[in-house]
């Protein structure tokens, strides 16, 4: 053929620009999303009941010192206790989590998003699949630290502010 | 009733076009087999209408990344959120402007080629022919090129989130001192494969299929003279431009409107 040598160039030019797309769609995978980050690795569950869930979302992150060692896989609701029910899901390799821990939902910043720390307590017993952890403290609720506040405010006014 | 009848005339004009346009379509996709009979040239389609795209696709991407990372940096820093700058550019490059902005930036550089490559075809009998010849105008010349198109626009998308995400990385991360870590953390943890990446592509691969069409459409219908040409070259991007703004609104409404 007479223009093999340009279908030969067009051919390569062609490859690379689907081995570039190829290389654009795998980075994006790989380092703009969730693929390549925190491998799902399902562990084992462990149940916390909470007065007051706040704003926790299946998959928010379990920390513990600010590691992330698990997350959320799911949250019901205990319809004879009011409270809610949250299942975490540890990852295998922290498996000496004492069960004496503390779990308290926190949030990251002022308004980020919300996460279950938990405090190690100091029992020789570790948490098993489908233990639960007894101590926990509710999500904070802006709107009721504020009702507190102003409640206080108000009564202090009223017995002690009458200079 | 002069006037009535000017505006069902108009009316009965769309129609008529809207279903050409959708008869050309099926012609289209029932001839596949043009893909495999003309590989050559829809390598050689890939070429022009692909290839030829990355240089302004590429440039286009790395600086809607880089405006984005300083505009939101500037916003995000007075709620001293900048650790979700990340987030803020690979959220709106994948979601919606690489999609959109990749389509737009086709319709202008290669469907307005195809139309005027087309209808000159057709303005110099080169369409008749080859009917007069027993070739199928259809299979012989627009398969492999409405394939090309559909083909190219999802890589060229992909290409422009990432170097969009690139050039915000280093406008947030090498100008303005946000952290590398917080950086790609933030956006690993919010940004989802399923949906956010795949229906970027889905959108993506809609929005080849519009402009292509359309493209294809206003060539193969374009009055046979040069001013004829001229203005179907002008419809191409102006309905391209719109079909895809439009039918964007209508993706993200199905997508993210759960």
């Amino acid at each position: 053929m007479a223009n093999s040598r340009f279908s030969l160039l067009t051919e390569a030019a062609v490859g690379a620009m689907m081995l570039l797309g190829g290389i654009a769609l795998f980075f994006l995978a790989m380092q703009v999303s969730n693929l390549g980050g925190f491998k799902r690795v399902s562990g084992y569950q462990v149940e916390a009941r909470f007065d007051n869930i706040g704003g926790l979302k299946v998959r928010s992150p379990v920390t513990m010192a600010g590691v992330r060692i698990g997350e959320v896989s799911s949250i019901g609701f205990d319809s004879t206790t009011y409270e809610a029910v949250v299942t975490l899901d540890l990852l295998p390799e922290f498996n000496q989590v004492p069960t004496d821990t503390f779990a308290k939902i926190l949030t990251q910043g002022i308004l980020g998003e919300q996460y279950i720390g938990l405090d190690p307590g100091g029992s020789e017993q570790y948490l098993q699949q489908d233990s639960e952890i007894t101590m926990t403290q509710s999500a904070f609720v802006l709107e009721e630290i504020v009702g507190q506040f102003l409640f206080s405010k108000a009564e202090e006014s009223s017995t002690g502010g009458g200079f | 009733m002069n006037w009535f009848a000017s505006i069902g005339r108009r009316g009965i004009n769309v129609l008529r076009n809207l279903g050409r346009a959708l008869l050309l379509l099926m012609a289209i996709l029932r001839a596949p087999h043009g893909l495999v009979t003309r590989f050559r040239e829809f390598l050689a389609q890939l070429y022009s209408v692909g290839v030829l795209s990355l240089l302004i696709i590429s440039v286009s991407g790395v600086f809607v990344g880089m405006v984005l990372g300083l505009q939101g940096y500037y916003i995000l820093s007075r709620f001293a959120a900048e650790s979700t700058l990340g987030v803020f550019i690979a959220a709106s490059l994948v979601r919606e402007l690489g999609p959109v902005v990749t389509a737009l930036l086709f319709a202008g550089r290669a469907g307005s080629a195809l139309t005027a490559e087309i209808g000159l075809m057709k303005a110099t009998e080169q369409l008749s022919a080859l009917e007069m010849m027993a070739v199928n105008p259809v299979s012989r010349l627009l398969v492999p090129r409405f394939f090309a198109g559909v083909v190219s626009v999802p890589l060229l998308a992909a290409m422009f989130n990432a170097l969009g995400v690139l050039g915000g990385y280093f406008v947030g991360v090498g100008l303005m001192d946000v952290d590398t870590g917080t950086f790609w953390a933030q956006m690993q943890s919010q940004v989802d494969f399923d949906k956010d990446i795949i229906n970027g592509v889905i959108k993506s691969v809609v929005f080849g299929v519009i402009c292509t069409w359309i493209a294809l459409f206003q060539g193969y219908e374009a009055v046979p003279t040069s001013e004829g040409i001229s203005r179907a070259t002008t419809r191409t991007v102006v309905h391209s431009s719109l079909a895809v703004l439009g039918m964007d609104f209508v993706l993200t409404a199905l997508m993210f409107g759960d």
